[in-house]
């Protein structure tokens, strides 16, 4: 058999226990050919994600995007750990974003033909890698999961069975027992002899073993690299401006484009006056495309300025009479006329409303909500010779090469995505918002010429794919006792994850239900999707309660919470930290909320004044995180400040408004943010519950909204169920009036 | 033609004197570390120091800057010999999606030449940059970090 080189060695080496294979990417023909007779035709390949070098240092291949959630550092953390490599020999690049690095035989098997992972499969490590498979085959980077699944299911795995090659390597070699032999620090250590060796040693003899299909995984107290602090790769090239964006690239021969978009969403370019603007300096070509009209320069700025001297005349699709106000009451009447579609119905459902003692009621919306991520969207394209080339950086690799291979009306074969880094991603970048792609391999197309397109920020507000501007009509009912007995809430749009709708509070009837009222505002997830909306639906409502029922909002929820341990120790914690109940400045006040968003729970306190203009001005926000386990301590931390500060935006400031059928928000002046000067100060503590891995990029957002308008309405007894804020005036003269009384 | 010294080196730029400095960096002479974010100076993600003051380089006209010295995040230090600074970034582990940063340090940066010991006031009075990933704790924890290593 031929071996592979030493250059090729990556760890695996077959095919075990029906149709896994670990960690493994050049495989040597033979073993391609068992790898396909087992798996089903296609030589599937369970991605690349370890090489061992010569020198002994280890790269570990990331199938995610890097978009500062720090992902690239925590999954080589997750499998050095397992495979006792030495972080100081760690290295990591981004996996190229083609099907060796998916999974996709594998989990289109499993996904079109039974629609799921088969149950049998359920708790083991098969299930794990199939699960994996599923997400692979579209390389995404959203919902949380590189951590909870590539790196729990993948990155670990592969790790523990590269330890256990590199030991039967060494034991093979030095004609011991493996049993007697050690890894360490990359190295493998035979004690009684006192021979070592180095992995890079190691590593050609290892790759003649298979790999096990259930490796041993380390026991969590002996951890040496997980639940630590480590940089992250790719900090250093942040600081010295060398990091590359997409919108970075500089291809040889490559023309700038800029793009006059269809103002209304689902309309046209009735016609195209180019004359003017083709006769400007550096202007190559006008490309009209069905959602715009683009101006090819030999510079970015040129063919902005290019873009004011076309004459062009839009048609509006029929939208053009929709408001954000006419959507509203859509929705309106959508909730009035609806029994809606069954989410959760418990007990005696909304019927139980009829015997209740007391009854509480309320309306809540929130509007639309943009991205608006720091590097506007752009793409780069070349079409040369059949191929097509794509520069982005993307939150999915695979699926940018699906669309621009439909886009160029090529086949995806004949597509390279070149993954770069992400100027902010927040659902914006993900697999189903590929305007910006398509109108770039048009353009490339039709000019013959490699294109940069980069969107205005104007664009990128006024062209995105949204968190909808939904509604929710909210009653509660309690009995003679005061006790909460029943829950109802019909809401506009179901969405992902199905679960967000949810409460985790004891109540007896429920009935959650919903109806579909369709706009034409295009739809997008948005950091932490339906979880931004329902949380603060949800939460808020809860202090509604707790209010009515004369209870403190922290005890109320507890008393609620008797059955989940978990949201009662966040709870618990969040408000010991926040010094619940404790002093507080004289116009300060505190609110709280709690919210379980892919798999992780969290509780946050929010402590919040008013300023001299009656603004709500936050001072601390306190965070208890309880995701299972901590991978890199400080990025954990850094995402759940950061989820914070793009709720607390969201919350003040957030709001997309709808006005003859187009968006009205152009920038930042009328998009605002939360800055340095009014940032919180930000305090996150986590429970290690040991409970399954939770998500940590979005889970911090939920909470922030309602925690701050339950501290609002503490300080102002002001009740807020719309948001954003900013179109609130607050006032604490009712409060003290009350107190007064 | 415009001439302008760019990290020390005088440069030539045959562009429109309209055009914004931001453009002529990034497109013409290919330093890409200057970031557009907004293009209305609303953002901060092109700040760059035109003769030692941090400016918004998308709205500053190339030709309102002949003859002056401009300095982008190239010149800050690299990654073998890092400034104060960008040594303090790392420590704090301040960049997420990175794109705001060398806005946010060129800010910084002038900032301290300024005023070498600023207080937190200071820092939010300077620091008006948006970052999208909510760093700015760390932002401000990496200033007064800087400032104390300089000092």
């Amino acid at each position: 058999m031929k071996r592979p080189s030493r250059r090729q060695f990556l760890i695996g080496g077959g095919a075990v226990g029906g149709g896994l294979l670990l960690g493994y990417g050049l495989l040597s023909p033979e073993r391609r050919e068992v790898a396909g007779g087992i798996i089903g035709g296609e030589g599937a390949q369970l991605t690349t994600w370890v090489r061992i070098h010569p020198d002994n240092t280890v790269t570990f291949y990331v199938p995610h995007g890097e978009m500062g959630q720090g992902v690239h550092t925590a999954l080589p953390m997750m499998a050095a750990e397992e495979m006792e490599a030495d972080w100081d020999l760690v290295r990591m690049e981004q996996a190229p974003a083609t099907p060796t690095f998916a999974n996709g035989p594998l989990g289109k098997g499993y996904l079109t033909n039974g629609g799921g992972v088969p149950s049998a499969l359920n708790g083991t490590a098969n299930f794990a890698f199939y699960k994996l498979a599923e997400l692979m085959n579209l390389q995404i980077t959203g919902g949380s999961t590189a951590v909870r699944f590539t790196g729990q299911f993948g990155m670990r795995v592969t790790g523990a069975a590269a330890k256990e090659m590199l030991i039967k390597a060494a034991a093979k070699k030095w004609g011991v027992a493996e049993s007697e032999c050690t890894a360490r620090l990359s190295h493998v250590l035979h004690e009684a002899s006192g021979q070592k060796a180095t992995f890079g040693e190691l590593a050609e003899l290892a790759a003649e073993f298979s790999p096990s299909a259930n490796p041993v995984l380390k026991d969590k107290k002996d951890y040496t690299i997980v639940g630590t602090a480590k940089q992250r790769f790719d900090i250093p090239a942040k600081v010295t401006g060398e990091s590359m964006y997409g919108i970075d690239v500089k291809v040889p021969g490559m023309l700038y484009a800029a793009i006059k978009q269809v103002p209304v969403i689902g309309g046209s370019v009735a016609r195209v006056n180019d004359s003017e603007a083709l006769a400007a300096r550096g202007v190559r070509a006008v490309v009209t495309l069905e959602d715009g009209v683009a101006v090819v320069a030999d510079n970015t700025w040129r063919a902005k300025q290019a873009l004011d001297l076309l004459e062009v005349e839009f048609a509006d699709g029929g939208n053009g009479h929709v408001s954000s106000d006419s959507i509203f009451a859509q929705f309106d009447k959508a909730l009035a006329e609806n029994e809606g579609e069954e989410d959760v119905e418990k007990g005696e459902g909304a019927a139980a409303l009829a015997g209740a003692q007391t009854v509480v009621e309320a309306d809540y919306r929130v509007p639309f909500l943009a991205h608006a991520t720091m590097e506007p969207m752009n793409c780069t394209v070349r079409i040369e010779n059949g191929k097509c080339d794509v520069w982005i950086g993307t939150q999915d690799g695979l699926g940018t090469r699906a669309v621009a291979a439909e886009a160029a009306g090529m086949s995806d074969d004949d597509v390279t995505v070149h993954t770069l880094m992400m100027g902010g991603g927040f659902g914006r970048r993900s697999p189903g918002s590929p305007n910006h792609i398509i109108q770039a391999v048009k353009i490339a197309k039709e000019v013959g010429a490699p294109v940069k397109l980069t969107w205005s920020r104007e664009d990128d507000m006024q062209h995105d794919y949204y968190r909808p501007a939904v509604s929710a009509r909210m009653s509660a009912g309690f009995d003679e006792e005061g006790n909460l007995t029943t829950w109802v809430n019909r809401y506009i749009r179901k969405d992902e994850p199905a679960e967000a709708s949810h409460i985790p509070y004891a109540v007896a009837n429920q009935s959650i239900r919903y109806v579909e009222s369709e706009v034409h505002i295009p739809y997008g997830p948005w950091r932490s999707v339906a979880h931004t909306q329902h949380t603060f639906f949800n939460e808020s409502f809860t202090d509604e309660l707790a209010h009515a029922a004369g209870k403190d909002p922290y005890q109320f929820r507890r008393d609620l919470l008797k059955d989940q341990p978990r949201h009662l120790a966040v709870l618990d914690l969040a408000a010991k930290k926040a010094n619940w109940g404790g002093p507080l400045p004289e116009g300060h006040a505190r609110g709280i909320a709690v919210q379980e968003s892919f798999q992780t729970i969290v509780a946050e306190v929010v402590e919040v004044s008013l300023d001299e203009n009656g603004r709500p001005r936050v001072h601390n926000v306190t965070a208890a995180v309880d995701c299972g386990e901590v991978i890199n301590t400080d990025t954990a931390r850094a995402q759940v400040e950061s989820g914070i500060i793009y709720g607390l935006t969201a919350a003040l400031y957030g709001e997309i408004t709808v006005e003859n059928g187009a968006v009205v928000e152009e920038n930042f002046p009328d998009y605002e943010m939360v800055r340095l000067a009014n940032t919180p100060k930000m305090d996150v503590h986590f429970i290690e519950s040991g409970a399954k891995l939770g998500g940590l990029g979005e889970p911090g957002t939920p909470p922030v909204a309602p925690a701050l308008a339950n501290a609002l309405f503490s300080l102002t007894g002001q009740r807020i169920r719309s948001l954003p804020l900013k179109n609130h005036e607050f006032s604490r003269s009712n409060r003290l009036a009350q107190a007064a009384d | 033609m415009i001439s302008l010294q760019v990290n020390g080196e005088w440069r030539e730029l045959d562009v429109e004197p309209d055009m914004p400095l931001l453009w002529a960096i990034r497109d013409e002479l290919g330093l890409t570390g200057t970031k557009f974010g907004c293009g209305v100076a609303a953002c901060g993600a092109c700040t760059v120091q035109v003769d030692g003051v941090a400016q918004r380089s998308c709205v500053l006209p190339v030709g309102a800057v002949e003859g002056a010295s401009v300095r982008t995040v190239e010149n800050l230090g690299t990654a073998d010999n890092l400034s104060a600074l960008q040594a303090a970034w790392i420590k704090h582990q301040v960049p997420q999606c990175g794109y705001c940063q060398s806005g946010m340090l060129m800010a910084a940066d002038a900032l301290l030449t300024e005023n070498p010991n600023p207080s937190d006031a200071d820092i939010d009075a300077a620091m008006t940059n948006i970052c999208r990933c909510g760093t700015y704790q760390r932002v401000r924890a990496a200033i007064h970090d800087a400032a104390k290593a300089k000092a």
